[in-house]
């Protein structure tokens, strides 16, 4: 493909990406105490500066002609074990540079809110050190040249999704329903929210997805003999379709856990636990994307096994409709978009899952998702602060006049999520499902899904914004709420217009195909053939009145007058069940911790204590009862010994005399 | 005369004596064995030791019959009864057995030692010819153990002595009186 | 009929059983040191005995240490006898019993 991969120019300094946080969490761990309130803005300007490096080194790429635009830079050798040489190689080519950048712009922009959000927190100096760790990770990942570095970054997300998950381990936060109960029959809003179970459960799904990226990295080695990606990509049409799809199928179950898909999505909503910057920063934008990128990544494995792909398809549709139906039946603001982020991977997925023709689209939404989520996060974490941390939609309503600009940012990143038409929402979830019709086959199944989940997407969104910033005030008394201050408003801002104008940015700058797809195209290959326009108006018409029909049923009974209560409790079955997320957990639950805490207690009790314990003191007990019998041979007077003695005498004599 | 088959005079009274010296010693092991008073039992056993100085000179060891009255009736036997007297004659022995099993166990044993040893005494053939000292007693008995003594057992004979004179020492040291 | 070697050999060993009977069965200290003795004897008499079987007097001169050895044995050993039984009333053997575990 190129002749020469070493990095030139300013892709030289690309080792400084993860190295600049890495250098912001070091100081913040062995400094924050005394730095205080310096600490984030350590934090912010070391990801900012990142960034900054990360533009330089795109504009060299862009300096290169298109197909010779993978540049490597050779960097510390770790290990060399054998025939595995295992390096911290780093990788630019445009996909690692689109993830570089979205990584480290949305991050420092979160960065930034976060001075604000956490400036009271008294731990804020170990929050940010963590945050700058996960930066530091994240690109590891995004960077790698072999898989195993790569998993190095993929554990060290998952470690810092964990420490920011469970950040505020020492708080319990009680939330009561302030109004008392609102309607008779109306269920107890009482809700603990505790943070060290769902870091554990984050962390724990994490790792089941971990021992599939193991297996397939055993797998890997095995068959090609490396783990560096030209290695294993260059022979990977040389693999036996059943290995192909074993590792295919080994990797993206890794995905299904970090990337939050059936069956090991159960952590993410939970993970609203953690301050809303990280459930911004990385259940949206960054973490969970890792596994869409590594599908892009190894995406030439997946090609050579098409089973693999279909799984892939059907997962992610699967996963984005039942995300969405959860979605429907959540009344607190963060779940909601956790499942909303949990349907949107979904999409993701199917793109990338679908080959040539659907790598770029999924890519694309990868992109724009990045920046409405993390808006929507950001503006859902303003509504709490201004609503003392409260987030049950019940307790909102008409705040548009009291936060105005957090109102006009969240109605743009809403637009965007739904795909209203020009904004980049629009143009991302398009493309997959116009890629998704094209390909025919499970692809058709997946395109229906996936417009049932436009509708849906567009339905549960409206009655976020409908119920929060619209309608009359349902807040308790004594409550006050204001706009946030400037340094969390502005990056809410700066989301907001990305979320509109990235869209037609990244793909109608040059006519044809669109220019992001260009970029992608050396590394991902593109469609063999372009979709007719027609088909392709048609296709989007479609999504677009499924989208518009949410719209307007969420109209209808959220904003109208309208006693959705009512309505809920007639059919309060159905609306248990969604709000009960459908009982996965409930059914993970069982077999995890309730027959493994059984099969724990068994072993503990009936194995340790009784068998092998017993064994022991068995032993021991043994040995003292033969002893104790024993000691009754010492009874210290002549007589019995001098009987002893005489016994033996005879027998002795008994021998010589009476030998054979 | 008497249907006994002794072949010859001395025969014939070695037979008598040991029909009536036999006897007399089992008795009196017997008894000294049996008897609740120890003074008793020293006593019988005083004339086991006589009987058994008879049996010597009737198997031609006359010294030995001679050392065995003076030494151990004589001296070892009267220094039990010096000791038996010192110890309080008075303390009599319990009738009944304390360690269990202890009395049936113990002549049960001494039974099987019998058997097995009176087996050994059948198995081997001493009775084929009659012997006699009388080449070996040149000179009589004293002269020639004093010959044997001197000669062949010289080294025996002196650790002997040396023997004798510590066990009179310990004896003598055993004996004291703490000094308060 | 005449008496063999046999018949002192057996009387030697009904002495002897005798003997060990009386070592086992008696608790009076004194006495079980007298049945010591009369097991000795015995031995002495078969000793006695052989010497005329084999016709040379080896047989006697050993009955004559055997007699030395129990002299000395008995003065040492009646002397350690009264040493521990002087402070109490009881001669039993069943007395000395400190080695019971």
């Amino acid at each position: 493909m190129t002749a020469d991969l070493n990095a030139t120019g300013a892709t030289r300094l690309i080792w400084l990406l993860p190295v600049l946080p890495l250098a912001g969490f070091a100081v913040n761990v062995l400094f924050g105490q005394r730095l205080r309130a310096l600490a984030g803005w350590i934090a912010t300007l070391a990801v900012a500066a990142s960034f900054a490096i990360a533009v330089a080194a795109l504009f060299e790429l862009l300096s290169q002609p298109a197909d010779a635009r993978t540049q490597i830079l050779r960097g510390y050798e770790w290990f060399v074990s054998g025939d595995l040489r295992v390096a911290f190689d780093l990788r630019w080519d445009p996909l690692s540079a689109v993830m570089a950048l979205v990584v480290t712009g949305v991050s420092s922009l979160i960065h930034l809110y976060s001075m604000g959000y956490m400036g009271h927190d008294d731990r804020r100096e170990t929050f940010f050190a963590w945050l700058n760790l996960f930066v530091a990770s994240m690109l590891v990942l995004v960077l790698a040249q072999n898989f195993l570095v790569m998993f190095l970054g993929w554990e060290g997300v998952g470690l810092c999704s964990y420490l920011l998950v469970g950040f505020w381990f020492n708080r319990r936060l009680l939330l009561v329903n302030p109004l008392g109960r609102l309607v008779e029959g109306e269920p107890d809003d009482t809700r603990e929210v505790w943070a060290p179970p769902a870091a554990k459960k984050a962390f724990l799904a994490n790792r089941i997805g971990d021992v599939g990226f193991l297996l397939a990295m055993f797998l890997i080695f095995a068959t090609t003999g490396s783990l560096d990606f030209d290695v294993v990509f260059g022979q990977a049409g040389t693999l036996a379709a059943g290995t192909a799809t074993a590792i295919a199928l080994l990797l993206f179950f890794a995905c299904t856990g970090k990337s939050a898909q059936i069956p090991l999505y159960v952590w993410l909503p939970d993970a609203m636990a953690g301050p809303t910057p990280v459930s911004a920063l990385i259940h949206a934008a960054t973490m969970v994307t890792a596994g869409v990128f590594l599908v892009a990544r190894t995406h030439v494995l997946f090609e050579t096994s098409g089973t693999a792909q279909t799984v892939v398809v059907l997962v992610g549709a699967g996963t984005a409709l039942l995300a969405a139906l959860i979605a429907i039946g959540q009344d607190d603001i963060k779940k909601i978009l956790a499942y909303s982020t949990v349907s949107q991977l979904g999409y993701m997925f199917i793109g990338v899952g679908l080959g040539p023709i659907g790598y770029a689209a999924g890519m694309l939404h990868l992109v724009t998702h990045a920046f409405f989520k993390a808006q929507l996060f950001l503006g859902a974490g303003s509504v709490m602060h201004a609503n003392d941390e409260d987030t049950d939609i019940k307790h909102f309503g008409g705040l548009r006049s009291a936060m105005p600009i957090t109102f006009w940012t969240t109605m743009a990143a809403w637009a965007a999520i739904i795909g209203v038409p020009l904004t980049a929402g629009f143009y991302s979830k398009d493309q997959v499902l116009a890629a998704l019709f094209e390909h025919g086959g499970v692809g058709r199944l997946a395109w229906v899904i996936g417009v049932v989940t436009a509708g849906l997407t567009a339905f549960y969104m409206s009655r976020y914004v409908f119920l929060t910033f619209f309608g009359e005030r349902r807040w308790p008394e004594g409550r006050h709420p204001h706009e946030s201050p400037p340094v969390m408003t502005l990056p809410l801002i700066v989301l907001a217009v990305l979320a509109v104008v990235a869209g037609v940015a990244l793909t109608t700058f040059t006519g044809e195909g669109g220019r992001f797809q260009d970029f992608l195209e050396p590394v991902l290959g593109g469609p063999t053939e372009h979709e007719s326009l027609t088909a392709a108006f048609w296709l989007s018409a479609v999504a677009t009145l499924m989208a518009a029909a949410g719209g307007v049923v969420a109209w209808l009974l959220y904003i109208r007058p309208f006693d959705w209560l009512a309505l809920r409790r007639r059919y309060a079955g159905a609306w248990r069940a969604l709000a009960d997320r459908l009982y996965v957990d409930q059914v993970y639950e069982f077999f995890t911790v309730t027959l493994g805490g059984a099969f724990a207690a068994f072993l503990a009790r009936t194995v340790d204590q009784r068998g092998i314990d017993g064994a022991v003191n068995g032993v021991a007990e043994l040995v003292g009862d033969g002893a104790r019998s024993g000691r009754r041979l010492q009874s210290g007077l002549v007589r019995s010994y001098a009987l002893a003695v005489l016994g033996g005498a005879v027998l002795i004599v008994a021998f010589l005399v009476f030998r054979p | 005369m008497s249907p006994v088959l002794a072949a010859t005079a001395s025969e014939q009274a070695e037979l008598i004596v040991f029909i009536v010296l036999a006897p007399l010693a089992v008795v009196t092991a017997l008894g000294m064995v049996l008897s609740r008073n120890a003074v008793y039992s020293a006593l019988l056993l005083v004339v086991n030791f006589f009987c058994l100085a008879g049996f010597y000179v009737l198997l031609e060891a006359q010294f030995v019959a001679a050392v065995q009255v003076i030494v151990y009736a004589g001296a070892i036997m009267v220094l039990f009864l010096f000791v038996l007297m010192l110890l309080g004659v008075e303390s009599h022995e319990a009738l009944r057995e304390t360690i269990k099993g202890q009395r049936p166990a113990a002549v049960l044993l001494a039974l099987g030692l019998l058997v097995a040893v009176v087996a050994a005494i059948f198995a081997g053939v001493f009775d084929a010819e009659p012997t006699s000292l009388a080449a070996a007693n040149e000179g009589g008995n004293v002269q020639a153990v004093g010959r044997l003594l001197f000669t062949r057992y010289t080294f025996a004979f002196e650790i002997a002595g040396v023997l004798l004179v510590v066990a009179a020492v310990g004896a003598l040291v055993l004996g004291k009186r703490q000094r308060p | 009929m005449r008496v063999g070697p046999s018949a002192y050999l057996l009387l030697s060993a009904v002495l002897f059983a005798i003997g060990v009977a009386g070592v086992l069965i008696r608790r009076n200290a004194i006495v079980v040191f007298m049945c010591v003795e009369l097991m000795l004897n015995a031995v002495n008499l078969s000793f006695i005995t052989f010497a005329k079987t084999n016709g040379a007097l080896d047989g006697q001169v050993l009955a004559f240490f055997v007699m030395v050895v129990a002299a000395a044995e008995v003065v040492v050993g009646l002397g350690i006898l009264v040493a521990i039984f002087r402070k109490r009333s009881s001669t039993s053997v069943d007395d000395v019993n400190l080695l019971k575990g």
